[in-house]
């Protein structure tokens, strides 16, 4: 008994249920330039599944596909059970609050402070909160990611890896089951980048979320990776685990991992 | 010389800014309403443009009298100065000079705003967020420079009068009285409500012009600068398409 325990706390892959996420022959063009063609992946709960590809090859164009701000040509996305591109505007803004994205540019507000930019989902989603309520999740989410005292500055007074923080906590306020990270580490420094991995994985403990992780940073593949698909010429090229990559032979996945 | 390549270019600008214009009408009285958010718009641009406004009208209606004057004194009418310069102000150079103004000011701010915001990921970020980033952000910055600028329309028209009696009061003097018996009872509702209704048209253009320029902003800082210099470009040559418009209708309705 406490042998099967162990066997399936190890490798999470093997507790699978529905997927709470899943993406089906999913293409996308813009005008004759194909991004996307038949690709596929599914996420389930508690998983960390990083989508490994070059610049270019289509990676925020996948997330956003996933998050209903592009319409894919072709192909199904799943999200707890819904359709998302069939979704009408409310329906969607529903699933968006099960949903955290967080984005490549971080896309902090400018004109807000740190503050208003936590409140902004909290207030905009059609979900009722006191006052009270509202200050404390925003602070709690603010201390989870180390950064309370810069509530009320502006994102333009912070540095890059705080502003990405911030965009973290942002990201989870709503205390999403499934959350979507475009390149959360780009353009950091090594430790940095570690510390916001370090919070990645702190916040799949704590909450039992799914991550969508984009990345072509190894340091977080090796650390956040549950399974590795590679996203090359528009679809899922070869999927397993880190330790499957590394020794692959192919000289487009091996590319990758030197 | 102008080429094809300009002319599709022109032609396709023009089909995209009217179906960003019919998109706003169709989202224009459909809820939910971003009251607060035009509200602080208003305040926003009123805020932005007032001092700039105020000033150069002052100095539009000083300037024009004191160049007025010497004609007037040539044909022996000096005493129509005020008259004269006041219908001059009111219905015209109030309500273009302040629209001018407005397109340099907000059309260029509300087109850089819009496009930092576009090419940062942050109008994505609103509709993730629960919120039409279209009614949040356009249709109450169109809105907001709807009214805000005929509202600095007046306030220009009255401080460019005030500057109008200092030029008059420089070479000869009139009581304040009689200064402003002299404007009012040259104008009449016929100068005044044209005036007035078109600014609500040049505060829309100005507006859109800006929404439209930075919604569609290309990648990269540059894209930025450029949306928020064609704004300005645009919307300064919509409102004199507007004015020649609009001279035209008071012309057939009859109200010169
Ligand atoms: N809205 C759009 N209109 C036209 N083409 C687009 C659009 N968005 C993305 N593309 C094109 O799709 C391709 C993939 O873009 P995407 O942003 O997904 O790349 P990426 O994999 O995220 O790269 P990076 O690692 O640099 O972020 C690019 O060639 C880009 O030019
Ligand atoms: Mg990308």
């Amino acid at each position: 008994m406490a042998l099967q325990e162990e066997t399936a706390g190890t490798s999470r892959v093997l507790q699978k249920g529905a997927p709470v996420l899943s993406v089906q022959h999913l293409c996308k063009s813009f005008g004759s330039h194909t991004v996307l063609n038949d690709f596929c992946v599914e996420l389930y709960e508690g998983e960390n599944v990083v989508v490994l590809g070059k610049s270019g090859s289509g990676k925020s164009v996948l997330i956003k596909c996933i998050i209903g701000l592009l319409k894919p040509d072709s192909g199904s996305i799943t999200v707890l059970g819904e359709d998302i591109p069939s979704l009408n505007d409310e329906a969607l803004d529903t699933i968006r609050m099960k949903i955290g994205f967080l984005f490549q540019s971080n896309a902090l507000y400018d004109s807000m402070t740190v503050r208003q930019n936590l409140e902004f989902p909290l207030r905009r989603h059609s979900i009722n909160l006191g006052q009270e309520q509202v200050d404390q999740l925003v602070h709690d989410a603010l201390d989870d990611v180390g950064l309370a005292h810069t509530m009320d500055m502006m994102p333009a007074e912070l540095s890059g890896g705080m502003r990405k923080r911030v965009a973290l906590a942002r990201t989870l306020i709503l205390k999403p089951s499934i959350i979507l990270y475009d390149e959360p580490t780009t353009g950091l420094d090594p430790i940095t980048s570690r510390e916001i991995i370090q919070l990645i994985k702190n916040v799949q403990q704590k909450y039992h979320a799914a991550s969508l992780i984009i990345s072509h940073d190894m340091d977080c593949v090796r650390m956040v990776a549950d399974r590795v698909v590679m996203l090359i010429e528009g679809r899922n090229y070869r999927e397993g685990s880190y330790g499957a990559m590394i020794s692959e032979k192919d000289p487009l996945i091996k590319a990758f991992f030197e | 010389m102008l080429r094809s390549q300009n002319w599709k270019q022109f032609l396709e600008e023009t089909g995209a800014l009217s179906r960003f214009t019919s998109r706003l009408f169709s989202q224009w009285f459909r809820p939910q309403y971003e009251i607060s958010e035009f509200l602080r718009q208003c305040f926003v641009i009123g805020y932005k443009s007032l001092p700039l406004v105020m000033l150069t009208a002052f100095i539009m209606g000083l300037v024009l009298t004191m160049q007025i004057r010497p004609f007037l004194v040539d044909y022996g009418v000096e005493s129509q100065l005020p008259a004269m310069v006041g219908i001059a102000i009111v219905r015209e150079i109030g309500p273009v000079i302040t629209a001018l103004i407005f397109a340099g000011k907000i059309g260029s701010s509300i087109g850089a705003e819009l496009g930092s915001m576009k090419v940062t990921e942050q109008i994505d970020a609103m509709e993730v967020s629960g919120t039409n980033p279209f009614k949040y952000l356009v249709v109450t910055r169109v809105l907001a420079a709807t009214f805000t600028l005929p509202l600095l329309v007046m306030l220009a028209d009255a401080v460019a009068l005030y500057g109008t009696y200092l030029g008059v009061n420089i070479r000869s003097t009139t009581s304040f009285g009689l200064f402003w018996t002299q404007v009012f009872g040259s104008l009449s509702f016929g100068d005044v409500l044209p005036a007035f209704v078109k600014s609500f048209f040049f505060g829309f253009a100005v507006g859109i012009v800006g929404c439209y320029k930075g919604y569609h902003s290309k990648k990269g800082t540059e894209g930025v600068g450029r949306s928020a210099n064609s704004a300005v470009v645009l919307s300064s040559i919509l409102i004199f398409i507007i004015d020649l418009i609009a001279v035209q209708i008071t012309d057939v309705l009859g109200l010169n």
